[in-house]
């Protein structure tokens, strides 16, 4: 059932993994009638931060304002929750596959410089990108897919497909 | 769905969000050299998890829905807005592509210590900020092509059923393909 890697490390078959994966998904769709997230608990926090720190522009913005209630705090949802739970259940997954360790991943041929330069921008990119499609590979395209959601196909397809192109625009980076 | 009561919500969240993350470190999406294998072909494990978790997903909901244990109108379906499916798509294929991971996937690279996944989710704090002080510039944007929330089916003119076997069909084909592939490709060490 698991796959031995040359470098040693244990991976879960593919196929049992996504077929757990998608019981995983299936079970929050029966319990909460709406799919899994991970993008959304960065925007409740940015939407948390920028209220505290600056009341005023939080309400009269037209895009924080959509997340800002009287009776909720926006820190207090679902998918921050679940978020601490990814983290939780990754790291017990690295514990127990003995895969914990403090390390910078880069193809040989770049810095660990170049590599955090590039995670950083990455990052502000699929932050904006998520925003704008409304969710992001699990928000928006897996959980979408699941439920037959055209907008989750869509997102997908777009998502995969620009990063094939650009992955190898970018192959030094990685291969 | 009303089944459970209101405070166990952060409770079922936490829970969930384990079997999430566990499932994901555990297949190798905590590496974004191995998410990455599968633009260049070495390593395929993205495409395999990924359509496998989607297709046990829906179909699951399709047989729970044909058997009445829940209502498939009730749940909540992904709104299409079709500029900003594929624009955003598109913004987050570069992230994707520059960064190696995606939000879900850093969250786990973070909880097994990679430096990359923690500058990763730093970059979508700011990301978000961004677009959210630029709002009144893209909030056409964001809001044009409103289809609802539509399912792909309905705009193919199939029934959901068959819909989700011709997945499983193009899916199990992209698997063998996929296989065939990561044979023939040279090894990547990461």
């Amino acid at each position: 059932m698991e796959q031995k890697k040359k470098t040693g490390t244990t991976y879960l078959n593919p196929y049992l993994g996504g077929f757990c994966f998608g019981l995983v998904l299936l079970a929050t769709f029966v319990i909460t009638g709406r799919g899994m997230g991970a993008s959304g608990a960065v925007k409740s926090t940015v939407v948390e931060a920028v209220s505290t720190v600056a009341p005023a522009h939080a309400e009269k913005s037209a895009y924080y304002s959509k997340f800002l209630s009287d009776n909720a705090h926006p820190m207090n949802t679902w998918l921050v929750f679940e978020s601490i739970g990814i983290l939780a259940g990754a790291f017990l997954s690295g514990l127990l596959f003995n895969r914990l360790k403090f390390k910078v991943e880069h193809s040989p041929k770049i810095t660990s410089k170049r590599r955090l330069i590039f995670a950083l921008a990455g990052g502000a990119l699929f932050g904006i990108g998520s925003q704008l499609a409304k969710g992001c590979t699990s928000g928006a395209a897996l959980s979408g897919m699941a439920v037959l959601s055209l907008g989750g196909f869509i997102t997908m397809m777009a998502i995969f497909g620009t990063a094939f192109v650009f992955a190898w625009v970018f192959k030094k980076n990685w291969i | 769905m009303g089944v459970i009561p209101e405070s166990w919500n952060n409770v079922f969240a936490v829970l969930l969000g384990m079997g999430f993350g566990f499932v994901l470190e555990g297949s190798g999406f905590s590496s974004s050299r191995k998410i990455i294998g599968t633009f260049f072909g070495y390593d395929f494990v993205v495409l395999k998890v990924f359509f496998t978790a989607a297709i046990t997903a829906m179909i699951g909901l399709l047989y729970l829905s044909h058997i009445g244990w829940l209502d498939f109108s009730l749940l909540y379906i992904h709104p299409t807005y079709l500029a900003s499916a594929i624009i955003g798509g598109i913004v987050m294929g570069m992230g994707f592509a520059m960064g190696g991971y995606c939000p879900g996937t850093s969250f786990c690279g973070i909880a097994i210590g990679k430096i990359d996944a923690l500058l990763f989710v730093a970059g979508l704090f700011i990301g978000v900020l961004i677009f959210s002080e630029a709002f009144p510039l893209l909030e056409k944007l964001y809001n044009s092509g409103n289809l609802g929330h539509k399912l792909v089916s309905d705009s193919l003119g199939i029934s959901k059923s068959l819909f989700a076997f011709l997945l499983t069909v193009v899916a199990i084909g992209m698997f063998f393909g996929a296989t065939w592939l990561e044979r023939k490709v040279k090894k990547v060490e990461y």
